[in-house]
């Protein structure tokens, strides 16, 4: 079928999404990598010269450094902790036999829908606000002190409101994967009299590992961006500058580029381990 | 696929399902309540659920006082600009990897898929810088142009995962009927592809116009949507709860909705085809 004229006409096809995409790889990245060899201050005397690896090794030094790689892998670790068992409990409930199913589907899917600045706006104001929010009404109503949430428990907080945003998409993942599991198995094991939680350690979550992995990894890439949800909640404050906020810190608010920069490579690098595991296992499915 | 299970059974199921959604969708309908109250109510103690004065004030203060209709007008341009951008370099492009594949198809979609994959944060100031030089910061043509770029990979994963699954021997069969070129695309394949495209468009849609990242840090008073309409209500002004309320039901109402409709195809994108 593919004759010599189709294949040239198809790499013809194919070139401007190649060619934007491989120009929107390759132009900023090898910006990125300029920069972060220069000390460029565009605010306080622009290019200031060559400098090596002077960025690499600063921004690894600064004491901001190390609290916001362990920011970063407590948020993301949270939030993947949460969204993960959440997920998989919640999915399970919602491939039981019930009435309403589709509706109660879409309301738990509506967070995802929402967007970020939205979710982390009507939080911080609406529900973790110590004086009016819900939450301290919530609290005072069981005779407790309310929680001034984004600066005496932070961390919590975010992690709380990425969660909100991120558990839809789990548990819409990891129920379409359930969906899938052969319920013969499933029944044949329930006549065999074996427990409940048994079925579901030996027959469920192996079934689920696949989906599990898929959602680990991809919510990983963006989490280790998130990046709105800090920006109007705390600015980075009460220890929540991520390493993306950091970085974007240096860039942008303190306008030290080169320095930045050489954060920007981290922070590629960063992605890009964990990317290639979700690529092997993307690449995979292909071939099947 | 349907187990049965006693009634008793299906109602606490029931039950249990219903509490977790609409403990899970309460801060949007807290939200939406909130919106039509007044700003007194709003904060009352103990808070009000139903009990209220409805009141479209709110809606009609946002809109007057801040320019609602600029910022959603940049969000429908951006979000729906970059989508159809993407789609026409995407289509020909999943196309010809879908119905002439070859050796290194997969290598090219991998290598697509790794680009999705690169932190905006660490190409954030070159964005920026290039922005200013092509006089285009804060103008919505830039971020159509970088949106269209930043979900380009995903476009083209849909897209060639729903023509794939078009059999060619379809096309072979109108070939034999004595189809033209033309006429295979235009009376054949477009009828079969037409779902997956509009899957695929309202997917992008969504994921643009709920982008945050480079909305937030390349735009100012022009092309600012509805993203950095809402972060300007951080402070003080995000005090104003029934306001708030407001502004956020409208930025979010649309795609909501949008997102109701495309639950289906929200997997198959979202995983690159690693989940069905």
């Amino acid at each position: 079928m593919a004759t010599q004229h189709s294949r040239s006409a198809a790499r013809f096809m194919m070139a401007p999404a190649v060619v934007l995409l491989l120009g929107w790889m390759l132009v900023p990245l090898t910006m990125t990598l300029y920069f972060s060899f220069k000390k460029y201050l565009p605010l306080r005397g622009g290019d200031l010269g060559w400098v090596g690896f002077d960025n690499y090794v600063r921004f690894v030094t600064s004491s901001a450094f190390w609290p916001s790689v362990m920011t970063t892998l407590i948020i993301v670790g949270g939030v993947l902790l949460i969204t993960v068992v959440f997920g998989v409990l919640l999915a399970i409930l919602l491939n039981q036999p019930m009435w309403g199913q589709g509706i109660v589907r879409i309301l738990v899917i509506a967070p995802f829908f929402v967007m970020p600045t939205v979710s982390a706006l009507v939080w911080k104001n609406m529900f973790m606000d110590p004086n009016y929010g819900l939450l301290a009404y919530l609290w005072e109503f069981f005779g407790a002190q309310p929680v001034e949430w984004l600066s005496q428990a932070s961390l919590t907080s975010i992690i709380m409101i990425v969660s909100w945003q991120w558990l839809p998409f789990a548990t819409l993942i990891l129920l379409t994967a359930i969906q899938s599991l052969d319920s013969e198995q499933l029944e044949a094991a329930e006549m065999d009299s074996a427990p409940a939680f048994k079925r579901f350690i030996y027959i469920v979550l192996p079934h689920l590992s696949r989906a599990v992995t898929v959602v680990i990894l991809i919510q990983t890439i963006f989490l280790l961006s998130i990046f709105a949800e800090i920006f109007v909640t705390t600015g980075g404050a009460f220890g929540t500058r991520t390493l993306t906020y950091l970085i974007f810190q240096r860039v942008l608010e303190s306008q030290n580029v080169g320095l930045g920069s050489a954060g920007g490579v981290y922070a590629i690098i960063l992605a890009n381990i964990v990317a290639i595991f979700l690529m092997r296992i993307v690449g995979k499915n292909l071939d099947a | 696929m349907a187990r049965s299970v006693t009634p008793r059974r299906k109602a606490l199921n029931t039950a249990a399902a219903w509490s977790v959604g609409l403990l899970i969708f309460f801060p949007i309908l807290w939200t939406i309540l909130t919106s039509f109250k007044t700003e007194a109510q709003a904060i009352a103690d103990p808070p009000l659920f139903l009990g209220f004065d409805w009141t479209l004030e709110n809606y009609a203060t946002v809109m007057e006082r801040s320019n609602y209709g600029r910022f959603l007008w940049n969000s429908i341009v951006i979000a729906g600009g970059s989508t159809l951008l993407g789609i026409l370099i995407a289509v020909p492009a999943a196309w010809s990897m879908a119905f002439v594949p070859s050796k290194r198809t997969k290598d090219i979609l991998l290598w697509m898929l790794s680009t999705k994959m690169l932190p905006a944060v660490g190409v954030l100031y070159p964005i920026y810088l290039l922005s200013i030089q092509f006089g285009v910061l804060d103008s919505k043509i830039a971020l159509v142009v970088i949106l269209m770029l930043i979900n380009l990979p995903i476009i083209v994963w849909m897209l060639y995962t729903y023509f794939k699954e078009i059999p060619g021997e379809i096309l072979e069969a109108a070939r034999m009927d004595g189809a033209s070129l033309k006429e295979e695309v235009l009376y054949v394949l477009t009828p079969m592809a037409i779902p997956g495209i509009a899957s695929t468009i309202l997917l992008n849609v969504i994921l643009a116009w709920n982008e945050a990242f480079w909305t937030l840090n390349l735009t100012a008073a022009k092309a600012a949507p509805l993203t950095a309409f809402i972060a300007s209500y951080s402070s003080p002004e995000g005090l104003f709860y029934a306001k708030l309320s407001a502004a956020s039901t409208m930025a979010i109402a649309p795609i909501l909705i949008l997102g109701w409709f495309s639950q289906k195809q929200l997997v198959s994108g979202l995983t690159f085809g690693a989940v069905k």
